[in-house]
């Protein structure tokens, strides 16, 4: 594939982990927020190419692992009841809410189904008009322009029979949030390309310059990340903190306009609690009020469910390095992959379900 | 668990889960796979069924060692093999009977369809253990209101199959359950084989120094049924891969009596899964490299988009065999002069090792665990 | 977070009034939506996320990139590549 195999070919890998070995002089933690990141540091094996000085940090940028718990016990609700066809991206199925998860509620009866594309749910409305369809409107801003789009278009033609239930989060605030808290070990970011790819940098400028860390846009092919590493190990190692740009074929310092002029007309910001690291000021989307009609939580009596994220997890302190899973009270007893609390435990590339699951206990 | 281990003499290494050696793997510095994010671990204790059950994976093989195995144990359903191969009363080799559910939407793919895959599964099953098949039976479960024009292309389907598998399709039965109580048209087949004196196999087999052999491109099956799904479709040209292997088993134990220890098709869970089961099987660590791995470049790409792990998908017409190290080769070309072996191709080797450990050195000489898989297969976002 | 995989325009169409297009993947075909992306054409190369093309790539700083890691310094030996 073009752009794809051009990115992982081995000798530009080892070249740029032999110049990130020459570059490191002493010991950074960097954190690469996105999860997909995370799984292509993991499918590639490139960590055992990392001098040991290097510490990678895996953020909390999986927008599944980060819904929160109550709106998936309200996902949960909806999708149970007999007139709903719910539909949801795929991995968003197996994340276990208070009691059930989406697997289960199908297993009952509950018709639940898996689409690629947020637009394929108008096809589904329009096929049933007599059901209620409703969409799991999950994301990070990568994700937002398709459902802004899903919303839009629901209202331009004219389909009543549909409502999404939001849980839409933004990367700024959590990294401001990260680097705001006082046991705070990061010291460099690598940027998600894709949410820049819609967004632009420029929020990030503010960002480095008053927390004083480089922040580098980085892709997701093996030698995008090693590129993004090799230049926030450039900035740490010259004491500078800018904001860069290593993923230059898909982002602009502007961003994506057209996506971000329409998600602006269907979203607006609001507080978000993100699971296992509690209430991030400003931190979500949800829709605006002229297209409350559209949303699932007024459309369905889901009001009263309100779950308590549990307050032992201490996931938050995982994800930014500060604690390790078994320092945590509930780790293996009231926290399992099948009952987690916080998101280090729902995700099995989390670090709390990886020292669970090698039963690591020290 | 400890119940099972103690009625069967049969398993040579601890069930999954029980994992002092991937305990030992994570100290050595792998990192970990069966992950795609987020995957939560697999949940042993569900109450109902869900469709991870059906996976192939992790999930499925809790259920038989929470349902089957428990309940009908016995020394043949205990060695966990495709197939049980049983000695005959008196004379020369022994018979092998399998049995198969095939359940697949939609019925018709490209490359195949339910019934041709009936026939295949049944009678690759009996392939792995070194069979020869003779005969088969199928069941047939039909929904109400099925299209007889539906049941006639599959059956036709069936026995053009059949005949180029050289077996019989000799008894067989059918329901019809409600509307609304099947997915169209399941078909459970019987198979029964003929093993010559000399021939064992078996996924308990495989011995340090094997080479790992595999036939051919993964994952084309599992693609092209996923490009016919409602909501995930996508144009490909495509086929699925399912094909009879029984021609092509028999060239390689001809073509080296006795080297071929082991012998499995890739089915649900993919080659990782069916790795992991002979790692487990015959206690030995299996390593294979990710480059030597044949993939058709549209599987690849259909894997890209969905965030899936072409190792874990679905093979109808694939083998892996672990081979001795110096017959490797003979039986490597003895493969490619087949034409359901053209692209094998030698991907790996049986080491000692940490007992059920299957790794796999990435291209750019990383080495991560593969695991089953965990559950079913889902596009990710993330 | 966000699973984007590039693939080329081969045929722009309109659907319900919006933007669409057929990207290949290279051997596989699928429908996705380019309103995001107005000034993209046909043989374009696109990153779709989840049904959405959400940027236009860019060749010149593709292949930029590229020249720049080729002329880069030699690599430090990191072992053997392979098992055999």
């Amino acid at each position: 594939m073009k752009y794809v195999a051009e990115f992982r070919q081995p000798e530009l890998i080892h070249k740029l982990a032999g110049e990130i070995r020459r570059t490191v002089t002493k010991p950074w933690t960097i954190m690469e927020i996105c999860g997909g990141q995370t799984h292509a540091f993991m499918r590639f094996g490139l960590e055992s190419l990392l001098p040991p000085e290097i510490e990678l940090v895996h953020g909390p940028g999986c927008p599944v692992c980060v819904t929160p718990l109550e709106l998936i016990d309200k996902a949960i609700a909806i999708a149970s009841r007999p007139e709903v066809i719910f539909c949801s991206f795929g991995d968003m199925l197996r994340v276990p809410g208070s009691h059930a998860d989406l697997f289960r509620v199908k297993a009952a009866g509950g018709d639940v189904r898996v689409v690629y594309s947020p637009l394929e749910c108008l096809k589904i409305a329009r096929q049933h008009p007599n059901r209620e369809v409703v969409f799991f409107a999950i994301g990070f801003e990568t994700t937002a322009p398709g459902n802004a789009m899903l919303v839009w278009q629901a209202r331009q033609q004219g389909i009543r029979n549909f409502s999404m239930l939001v849980s839409h989060v933004r990367v700024p605030p959590a990294i401001t949030a990260i680097l705001s808290s006082p046991g705070n070990r990061v010291q460099g970011f690598l940027a998600a390309g894709h949410v820049c790819t819609v967004m632009g940098y420029w929020e990030y400028e503010p960002l480095a310059e008053r927390f004083r860390v480089p922040i580098v846009v980085t892709g997701f092919e093996p030698v995008d990340l090693l590129q993004g590493l090799l230049r926030t190990v450039r900035q740490l190692e010259a004491g500078r903190h800018e904001v860069e740009n290593a993923y230059e074929r898909s982002v602009t310092r502007e961003g994506n306009r057209p996506a971000q002029e329409l998600i602006a007309r269907v979203f607006e910001p609001c507080d978000r609690t993100w699971r296992g690291i509690g209430l991030i000021p400003d931190s979500g989307w949800r829709l605006r009020p002229e297209f409350a009609a559209f949303d699932a939580e007024n459309r369905f009596p889901v009001g009263d469910i309100q779950t308590q994220e549990s307050s032992v997890c201490i996931s938050g302190l995982v994800l930014q390095g500060r604690k390790k899973p078994h320092e945590c009270p509930a780790f293996g007893t009231s926290c399992t992959p099948a009952h987690p609390l916080g998101a280090t435990m729902v995700s099995s590339e989390g670090a709390c379900a990886a020292y669970y699951r090698y039963r690591r206990s020290l | 668990m400890q119940h099972i281990i103690a009625i069967d003499g049969a398993y040579s290494s601890p069930p999954c889960g029980e994992a002092g050696d991937e305990f030992k793997a994570m100290e050595m510095g792998f990192t970990f796979e069966g992950l795609s994010c987020p995957v939560p671990l697999p949940d042993a204790t569900l109450d109902r069924i869900v469709l991870g059950h059906g996976s192939g994976g992790r999930l499925s093989h809790d259920l038989i060692r929470r349902v089957f195995l428990p309940n009908l144990s016995n020394p043949s359903l205990c060695a966990l093999n495709d197939g049980a191969v049983l000695a005959l009363p008196d004379g020369d080799g022994r018979l092998v009977v399998c049995t198969d559910a095939h359940v697949v939407r939609p019925l018709f793919f490209p490359g195949g369809d339910i019934g041709r895959l009936a026939v295949c599964g049944t009678v690759n099953d009996l392939a792995m253990m070194g069979a020869r098949p003779l005969w088969l039976t199928a069941a047939f479960v039909l929904e109400e209101g099925l299209p007889i024009e539906t049941l006639q292309r599959v059956v036709r389907s069936m026995q053009a199959a059949a005949a180029e598998a050289g077996v019989q399709v000799v008894a067989g039965d059918t329901k019809v359950v409600e509307r609304g109580s099947a997915d169209g048209l399941f078909i459970t087949t019987a198979g029964v084989g003929w093993v010559p004196a000399g021939v064992e196999i078996s996924g308990a087999n495989a011995r340090a120094g094997d080479v790992v052999l595999i036939s051919g491109t993964l994952g084309d099956h599992g693609i092209a049924v996923l490009s016919e799904r409602e909501g995930l479709g996508f144009e490909t040209e495509l086929q699925s891969d399912v094909a009879p292997l029984h021609e092509l088993v028999k060239a390689m134990l001809t073509a080296a009596p006795g080297a071929v220890h082991a012998l499995r098709d890739p089915t649900r869970g993919g080659l990782a899964t069916t790795l992991n089961e002979i790692a487990r099987q015959s206690g030995v660590a299996i390593e294979i490299e990710e480059r030597a791995i044949p993939l058709h470049p549209a599987v690849q790409s259909a894997c890209e988009m969905l965030g899936f792990d072409p190792l874990y998908v679905a093979n109808e017409g694939k083998l892996v065999a672990c081979v001795a190290p110096e017959a490797a080769e003979i039986v490597l070309a003895a493969m490619r002069a087949h034409p359901y072996g053209r692209q094998a191709a030698a991907i790996g080797r049986v080491k000692e090792g940490p007992a059920g450990q299957v790794t796999l050195k990435t291209p750019i000489g990383g080495t991560r665990l593969l695991d089953m898989l965990a559950g079913e297969m889902l596009p990710r976002i993330c | 977070m966000c699973l984007g995989v590039p693939g080329r325009v081969v045929e722009i169409f309109e659907q319900d009034g919006i933007r669409m297009g057929k990207v290949d993947f290279g051997g596989i075909v699928k429908e996705a939506c380019l309103a995001y992306v107005p000034e993209t054409e046909v043989n374009d190369y696109v990153i779709i996320h989840a049904g959405f093309a959400i940027s236009r790539l860019n060749e010149e700083e593709a292949q930029e990139t590229l020249a720049i890691l080729r002329e880069m310094g030699e690599d430090v030996p990191m072992g053997e590549f392979t098992s055999r």
